[in-house]
Parts: structure tokens; C-alpha cells; sequence
């Protein structure tokens, strides 16, 4: 039963991923004239023979359906072709070695969103209207009107420089960098039992993952605590408590169980917020991650380089969502059975 | 013969605060049930026998609250109990079984994890031997195939079935008092006949007493040793069953035994009830039931009638019956009794 | 009015009529404010030249990064300051709030013509439309919002037209598949059966029946989405990929004050301060409607 919800849907990605990249393929191709000669504008940063090479590569001589095959080809092996930001490395050895940064800012923010909102939704809901719940109302109808960029340039302003409690740019201190094993500085600080460096990494999340988490935190919160409000009027939930159950038990196993299922929905369509804020929230803080990267790239319009992150983060999306509807699956038993 | 009663429910008083005012469900209830009784809560949707069946297991939450009164379980007053106290006879002690299994079930969970839970709290059995006494409960309750239905959720059972498992969780502790919700309301008449059989037969087996709340006349002759007939938040009329249905008093259960068809009599009219039940935001002084009474006087709209004890055990809430007037109603204290643990 | 409140019953006023909703939404005082502010907002970039000190692209040297007027360096000449160019701040700020209400105005309006109309079609006909749709949506779907416009927007560089079509694409969306479901409930209902049955044609029934039953979600929709679109509107012309960088837009504005974010702060917070404002009364007014139009779409 599970392989079969596995395959089924794994399949049914498979279109969608095509229109992913045929989306990302074509409007790359928006732009009047030749990549090349855009290139060129970039005053010889790379050589003639590269430029050959390149002409070659996305056979930009052929016409465009063909080069979408030749570009499907290539990417399907992980090929992008050649950075000219970035002297004409190949442009998956750069995005690889920007990923883990990524990777690490956007796991950290994930979880402190997940955790807030969860929380606050599940003590908002158990008195609605109350202090509590009032405050955080508005707490959350603020995270969802705020611009993503001005919260981190407050938030730099008020915590980095008024204050100066946490670090403004940058992953980590570089002299205590540790040594990179998953490319996690936080993880690879454990690895290696440093605690300064683990401090001196967490410290750099924090303000760049408040940022990102807040927009996502509050949708979530709003979500978590409407839909706990509607199970706890439920009558299993009355159940519970009939058969002397104790009211942690109720509310967090019982009626939270249950909450949470139409919230996996919401939180896999926000991971596609966090994901468009993460682009954002590098840039405002100069964190040295795929977002960043991606930002350069458009304003040195390297396409390449574009396209490839661009790609990345849709495939991560359509994955992500995936995840969720396993999820879900896991939450729901009712699901498992259509 | 008179032993101390198992339950005991003395003037109890549950109000809800809603935007039109206090809407008084329960409103000065008295009711006791001895030990291994089935008791009847007879009356029409709306007329409290719910929120009196909450009120006893302390289940009222906001906006609802029980104002005053007195529920006595063996001598002690549930009312005056701390809430960890209250959580271990809930369940425990007295056990209650809601109307639709479906949506009281919890669709997350499979049965076993719903079974096993109440076990471990009220330390019956942990584990594994929980686990094998859930099986067991299951097969006792009449569930075939039991150790694969143990597993399952209860979207994958069938109405009866589900009914059967609440049945199984709610003794699975030995209670003393089980409540039952119209337990058979959402059935249809042969699985309903089943579950009546079930109960009756786990009553016989553990000495179980039973409030039956419904509005099923028939069931309640079936059933019950005595009942109480509530209408508007009160008890208009209680005694032994077969006293009641041959010799009814008050005229509100007069009339409901008019409304039901009988078979066997065939050819009598079915005569309903005129007007329809009072707003219970809004409420006539005087008896609830005078503005649809045939019978009604003068006296009965101007002031509440109290219940008074028509034979030993047969009380009635009526001036036909008794001159005895309810106290005045706006006694505002209240023992301020915690209604969440 | 209210009906008899029984023992199973806490009754909340239900009001399903248009002066009942509208009732409904004029009670809720907070909603009132936020709806009158964002009429506000309109009315102040509307007025721009009129109530703007400055000309918003006027620069004053011997005035660069002033303070605001509380600040003991300020002058009330500039009463939010000015920012690395010598431009007064507030005039920007006010000439702002136009391209913002203007874009998210048109954009809501365009995607919400386009996703209705089509979700219309495809509730209501079904068949092959709906099939190829269907495959349109996931795959628009599969994008986080802003990577997309970001893609387009990195291909055209900032262009007014190419920002208006590349915050609609993905947009259109959400109005579809509202549209579309309520579509395919209300074919079904009685009273599209009677229409048909006195021979109504398919537009007929469509715009006269069916239409106006769809409308109050569709709005609210509108209110919420526009509050989405002026964010992100802001995060393309922060990014220097929006707005066309000769109109002033709050995006722009602040990622101009990033860099004196040390001295100069209220160069970069003002502007944000502004987008906070517009899009949470937007947020406010939205919600309003929704728990007066519809309280049963209550999240």
C-alpha cells in the first residue's frame, strides 16, 4: 500500500517536473538576441574558446526545441554548462559548493518556525481570545504583512549594530571554522565537539533564520491554532477526556494528532515562501548561500548560473511537496486507503 | 433495603453564557441511582439529559459552567474533587458512551492505541498485557475476528462495531456507573436491538449500574428499572419504568406516550403535543411546560412548581399533584465548582 | 429574528443576505479602519503631486542623508530626511505608494479576470480544457511564487509591463481553481437545473446564475492577494529587478538605504515602514470581508 502511494505519486511528478524545466528553459530564452552576446558584455572574463565551447554546448546555433532536449540531456546529468561570473568554472561545482550554506540556513529556519507556530497555535487555541491569543493574533497578522527584506534590515539594525548581540553577515567567525564534513557548520562543530565554533554558527543563523522563519511562522501559527480550535470541539476529543485521560494527553496527543493534518498542507505550500525568501534574506545579510549566488548572477546575467539555481529551487519545492503528501499520509489514515 | 446509592445528583444547576443571556440547561436536576440500576433520562433533543450526563462526569467547559448542586458518588461530592481525583474516576469509576462512534472515536489512532491508553491510566495493564486484554475486551463485546480488528482504525469498522469498541473502552476499566448517550440513536433497529442486548448482558455479567439517557420510549420499557422524564432543564416526572408508562402524572409525559404509536392499539389517535419547546434564553416564569399544557392554570404560570414525592420513589413536578412551590430563583450564590481538571 | 435557543444550542447571529453581510462587515470596526486606510494610501498617491514637499527625484546636495525632523541633526525641511542622493524621503515615500496600489490593483484585477473567467469555463464545460488546465496548474503550481517572477524578471531586466505579467502568472491560480470549484458545485445545484430547464443558454447561466453565487469568496480572495502582490512587487524592486528604477518604489528605496544602514537607518525603514502599513490594513480589510461575507471560510 505504501509503495503504491509512493509510486503513484512519484509518477505523477514526473510531468511536472518536465513543465519545470521547460518553464525554466524558455524563460531564460525570453530575452532578445543571443546569450553569447551578453556574455561577451562581460569584458573578457572568459576566453574565445570557452565561448566556442559554450556555443556548442547549448547548440545555440540549432533551433529552440532542440536546445531544450540538449539542455534537458545535460541537466538531467547535472550538467549547466559554464559560469561566466565566476570565471567559467562549471556552474554545478559552484551551486554545489553554495548548497550547504543553504542548506543549513534554511533546515534552521524551517525548524524554528515549525516550533514556534506549532506552540504558539496550540496555546492560543486552548484559550481563544485570551491574552495569550490576542497577542499572538497579532503577532502573526504582523510576520504575514511584513517585506521579508525590511525585517532583516530592523532586525540588523536593532540586534547587530544598536545592540550588537548577534553577528549581521557571514556564516561564522573564520577563525573558528571547522572542519567541513556535511558542509553544515553547525553539524560539523558538533562532529568535531568545538563549542565556541558551534556558538559562533548558531549566532550567525539566528537573525537571517528569524527573518525567513517569520512569514512562514505566522501562516503556520493561524493554521495550527483555527484548526485546533475546530478539534477541540470535536467529540473524540470529549471522549478522551471522558475515559480520564489527562488534559496533556488530550490536547497534545489527541487533538494535536489531528490538527496537524491540514496544517502539513499549509506548511508545504509556505516551504515555497521560505524558499522565494531565502534569495531574499541572503542578500540582505550577505550570507554566502545559493540565494546570494542566484541575486549575483541575475545582476551579472549570467543565465546559466540562473537557470540552474532556479531549478534547484523548483525541484526542491516539487520534493518538498512531496514530502508533505507522504506527511500527510502518515497523519491521516483516511488518506491511505483512496 | 434502603443502601446507600451509588449515585446521588442533588438541585444540580449548569448555565451557559450566550449572547442572548444565561440559557439554564440543567436547572435544579435530582436524581439517584442505586447500585447495578438502569435508569432512564427520558425527554426531547434540547431538554438537557446531555449536559446533566456532562455535569455528573464534570465535562462541562466554557461557556458552560455547573453553578450549584451536588453530585454524590458513594457518599463522596464529585463536585468538591480535585482534578486529578475526578480524571481517575472518569473512566475508572463511572464511564460514559457517546451517541456517534464515528466522530467520537479519534480517526488518527487504531483501536488498540484507544483501548490501551485508558488502561494504562487507570493502571489495569501496561504493554503487552494491556494489548492481550484489549483483544480480550473485544471478543467479549461480541467483535469476531478480534486481533485483527484490534488493529484497525475506526473508519475501517462498521457502525456497530465502532459502537461495540466505545462500549469495550468504557468498561475496559470496571466503572461502576456507565452513562450511556443515546447509545443507539445512530444505529439502525437491528444493530440497535444487538447493542441493547450487549449492554444488558455486560450489566448483568459486572453489576453495572446504567443512566440511559434517550428519547426512545420503547427502549426505555425495554430497559430501565425506573426513569426520569426531563423536559426544559428539569425533571418533571420520575419513578419505577412500568409505573410511569401505565400511570403517567405529569402531563408533559402524558402526552409524549400519546405521541408514540403502540402496536396493539391500532385504530388510537396520535395525538402531538401543541406548540413547540421554550427558549431557553427566554424563559416564562412559572412552570415551563404551562404554555402547552392542557391542563394548565393560573398558578402554573405565575410560579414554578417544586417537585414533590407523590408515593415513596414517584416524584412529580406538578400543582396537579403537589402544592409545593420551587424557592425563589435568584439565590446568585454559587459554590464557584471547578468544571475543567 | 433570532431563533428559540434550545438546550443543544449557543447561537451566533448568522446573516446571509448582501445588507446582512454588509451589516456584518460595518460592525467589525477594525476591518471599517483598515478598509478606509487603504483608501487612504490610494487617495495619498493619487494626490502625490499635490501633497509631496518635493519633486521625489529632486536632489539636494548640501542635504544628503539628513535626519528626520525629531533628530537633533534634523530640520523640518525634511521631515523624514533624506536619503544618499539628497532626496527628500518623505516625497518618495508618498509618490511610492502609487506604483504599489497601482501594481497591486491591476495585477489583482488581471489575474482575478483571467483565473475566474478560466476556472468558469473549466468547472462548467469540462472535458479536454479542463484536462490540459489541470496539467497547466500543477506545473504553474510547482514554482514558489516569487522564483518564478524572479525567472522572468531576470531574463527581461526591470520593465513595468514585463512586472505586471510576471506577478499575474502564477497568480491567476488561486481565482482558477476557487472558480473552478465552485463552478462544479453550483452546476449541480437546483437552481441551474430550473435555469436550464427554461431553456437559459450556457453564457446565460454562467454570468447570470452562477456568478454572482461565486463572487463573495472571489473577492476576498482579490483583498488577500493583493496584499501578497505588493509584497512581493517590493521584494523584485528590492532585488533591482522590479519597478523600473526611475519610479520611485519602496522596494527600491530600501535596498538604496541598505548600505547607510549604520548611520543613515531611516533611509532603508521608512519605506519598509510604509509597505508594513499599506499591506497589513490590506490584510485587515480582507479579513473582514471574509468573516462577513463568508463566516464559515474562517481558517
Amino acid at each position: 500500500m505504501w509503495g503504491r502511494f509512493v509510486t503513484q505519486r512519484t509518477l505523477q511528478l514526473i510531468p511536472v517536473l518536465i513543465g519545470v524545466s521547460f518553464v525554466v528553459f524558455f524563460t531564460m530564452h525570453l530575452t532578445p538576441g543571443d546569450p553569447i552576446e551578453h556574455m561577451l558584455g562581460q569584458a573578457g572574463r572568459i576566453t574565445q574558446a570557452q565561448i566556442d565551447e559554450l556555443r556548442a554546448h547549448y547548440g545555440l546555433d540549432r533551433p529552440l526545441v532542440v536546445q531544450y532536449g540538449l539542455f534537458l540531456r545535460h541537466a538531467v546529468r547535472g550538467d549547466f554548462g559554464l559560469s561566466y561570473s565566476h570565471q567559467g568554472r562549471s556552474v554545478s561545482a559552484v551551486v554545489a559548493e553554495r548548497i550547504p550554506a543553504t542548506l543549513e540556513l534554511t533546515l534552521f529556519a524551517f525548524l524554528i518556525a515549525i516550533v514556534l507556530a506549532i506552540a504558539a497555535g496550540v496555546v492560543s487555541s486552548l484559550r481563544p481570545q485570551g491574552a495569550f491569543d490576542r497577542t499572538a493574533t497579532v503577532g502573526a497578522l504582523l510576520g504575514i504583512s511584513m517585506p521579508g527584506f525590511w525585517l532583516g534590515i530592523v532586525l540588523i539594525i536593532v540586534f547587530g549594530l544598536r545592540l550588537q548581540w548577534l553577528p549581521i553577515s557571514g556564516r561564522i567567525d573564520l577563525a573558528l571554522a571547522p572542519q567541513p564534513v556535511t558542509g553544515l557548520n553547525t553539524v560539523d562543530a558538533l562532529l568535531a565537539g568545538n563549542g565556541a565554533a558551534f556558538l559562533s554558527a548558531l549566532k550567525h543563523l539566528v537573525l537571517p533564520g528569524a527573518a525567513m522563519a517569520a512569514p512562514m511562522a505566522a501562516m503556520v501559527m493561524r493554521m495550527v491554532r483555527s484548526s485546533m480550535i475546530g478539534v477541540l470541539e470535536q467529540d473524540y476529543v470529549q471522549f478522551a477526556r471522558a475515559k480520564g485521560l489527562p488534559e496533556t494527553s488530550v490536547v497534545g496527543k489527541h487533538a494535536l494528532r489531528n490538527a496537524l493534518i491540514p496544517t502539513v498542507n499549509i506548511v508545504a505550500l509556505q516551504t515555497g515562501l521560505l524558499l522565494s525568501g531565502n534569495m531574499i534574506i541572503e542578500t540582505v545579510f550577505q550570507y554566502p548561500g545559493l540565494g546570494k549566488l542566484a541575486v549575483d548572477a541575475i545582476a551579472a546575467a549570467d543565465y546559466p548560473l540562473v537557470q540552474a539555481v532556479v531549478l534547484i529551487y523548483a525541484v526542491s519545492y516539487v520534493l518538498l511537496n512531496l514530502g508533505a503528501d507522504a506527511l500527510h499520509a502518515v497523519l491521516d489514515p483516511r488518506v491511505r486507503a483512496a | 433495603m434502603t443502601a446507600q446509592p451509588l449515585l446521588e445528583v442533588r438541585d444540580l444547576h449548569t448555565h451557559f453564557s450566550t449572547y442572548r443571556g444565561p440559557l439554564r440547561a440543567v436547572d435544579g436536576v435530582s436524581l439517584t441511582v442505586a447500585r447495578g440500576e438502569t435508569v432512564a433520562l427520558v425527554g426531547e433533543s434540547g431538554c438537557g439529559k446531555s449536559v446533566t450526563a456532562l455535569s455528573i462526569m464534570r465535562l462541562v467547559r466554557r461557556p458552560g459552567r455547573i453553578l450549584r448542586g451536588r453530585v454524590f458518588l458513594d457518599g463522596e461530592d464529585l463536585l468538591q474533587k480535585a482534578g486529578a481525583e475526578m480524571r481517575q474516576i472518569r473512566g475508572g469509576r463511572i464511564a460514559m458512551v457517546f451517541q456517534e462512534p464515528l466522530s467520537t472515536l479519534n480517526p488518527a489512532f487504531p483501536v488498540s492505541t484507544q483501548i490501551v491508553e485508558s488502561l494504562k491510566v487507570h493502571g489495569v495493564a501496561r504493554g503487552k498485557q494491556a494489548r492481550e486484554r484489549g483483544i480480550q475486551l473485544l471478543e467479549a463485546m461480541g467483535i469476531p475476528a478480534a486481533r485483527e480488528r484490534f488493529r484497525s482504525y475506526p473508519h475501517e469498522l462498521s457502525g456497530g462495531m465502532r459502537q461495540r469498541v466505545m462500549i469495550a473502552i468504557a468498561v475496559s476499566c470496571e466503572p461502576e456507573l456507565l452513562i450511556a448517550d443515546e447509545p443507539t440513536t445512530a444505529l439502525d433497529v437491528t444493530l440497535q436491538a444487538q447493542i441493547m442486548d450487549l449492554l444488558a448482558r455486560i450489566k448483568q455479567e459486572r453489576g453495572l449500574a446504567i443512566i440511559l439517557i434517550t428519547h426512545d420510549l420503547g427502549l426505555v420499557s425495554q430497559f430501565s428499572d425506573r426513569a426520569a422524564v426531563m423536559y426544559a432543564g428539569q425533571i418533571v416526572e420520575q419513578g419505577p419504568v412500568a409505573e410511569l408508562l401505565e400511570e403517567p402524572l405529569h402531563p408533559y409525559t402524558r402526552g409524549l406516550l400519546r405521541c408514540v404509536p403502540r402496536l396493539g392499539r391500532l385504530g388510537m389517535p396520535i395525538t402531538p403535543i401543541e406548540g413547540s419547546v421554550p427558549d431557553m434564553a427566554a424563559l416564562p416564569p412559572g412552570c415551563r411546560f404551562a404554555p402547552r399544557c392542557p391542563e394548565a392554570m393560573d398558578r402554573c404560570r405565575r410560579a414554578m412548581p417544586a417537585a414533590c414525592e407523590w408515593r415513596p420513589g414517584r416524584a412529580v413536578r406538578c400543582y396537579l399533584y403537589g402544592d409545593a412551590e420551587e424557592a425563589g430563583e435568584d439565590r446568585k450564590q454559587d459554590h464557584g465548582v471547578a468544571d475543567r481538571d | 429574528m433570532a431563533q428559540p435557543v434550545t438546550g443543544d444550542q449557543v447561537l451566533e447571529p448568522v446573516a446571509a443576505t448582501t445588507p446582512g453581510m454588509v451589516r456584518l462587515l460595518l460592525s467589525n470596526r477594525v476591518a471599517v479602519v483598515a478598509g478606509l486606510a487603504v483608501l487612504g494610501f490610494a487617495a495619498i498617491g493619487l494626490l502625490a503631486p499635490v501633497l509631496a514637499a518635493y519633486d521625489p527625484s529632486a536632489q539636494h546636495p548640501e542635504a544628503i542623508r539628513a535626519a528626520p525632523f525629531w533628530h537633533p541633526e534634523g530640520s523640518t525641511r525634511f521631515l523624514l530626511g533624506t536619503d544618499s542622493l539628497g532626496r527628500d524621503l518623505l516625497s518618495r515615500i508618498i509618490y511610492g505608494a502609487r506604483i504599489s496600489i497601482f501594481l497591486g490593483v491591476v495585477v489583482v484585477l488581471l489575474t482575478l479576470v483571467v483565473g475566474t473567467g478560466l476556472g468558469m469555463l473549466a468547472g462548467y464545460f469540462r472535458g479536454w480544457f479542463d484536462a490540459v488546465m489541470s496539467r497547466v496548474v500543477d506545473t504553474l503550481l510547482a514554482f514558489p511564487f516569487l522564483i518564478f517572477a524572479l525567472a522572468i524578471m531576470a531574463a527581461t531586466g526591470p520593465n513595468l509591463v514585463a512586472l505586471v505579467l510576471a506577478l499575474a502568472f502564477k497568480g491567476w491560480v488561486d481565482f482558477y481553481r476557487v472558480a473552478r470549484g465552485d463552478v462544479l458545485a453550483a452546476r449541480e445545484a437546483d437552481y441551474v437545473t430550473a435555469a436550464r430547464g427554461l431553456g437559459a443558454s450556457a453564457p446565460h447561466i454562467l454570468f447570470s446564475e452562477i456568478l454572482p453565487n461565486i463572487i463573495p469568496p472571489i473577492i476576498v480572495l482579490a483583498t488577500l492577494r493583493m496584499a501578497t502582490i505588493i509584497i512581493a512587487e517590493a521584494s523584485l524592486s528590492f532585488l533591482g529587478i522590479g519597478v523600473p528604477p526611475s519610479i520611485p518604489a519602496w522596494g527600491t528605496m530600501v535596498a538604496d538605504g541598505r548600505a547607510d544602514v549604520a548611520s543613515a537607518w531611516w533611509i532603508a525603514t521608512f519605506p519598509g515602514l510604509g509597505i508594513l502599513l499599506l499591506v497589513l490594513c490590506v490584510n485587515l480589510f480582507g479579513e473582514g470581508l471574509r468573516d462577513a461575507l463568508d463566516p464559515r471560510m474562517r481558517k
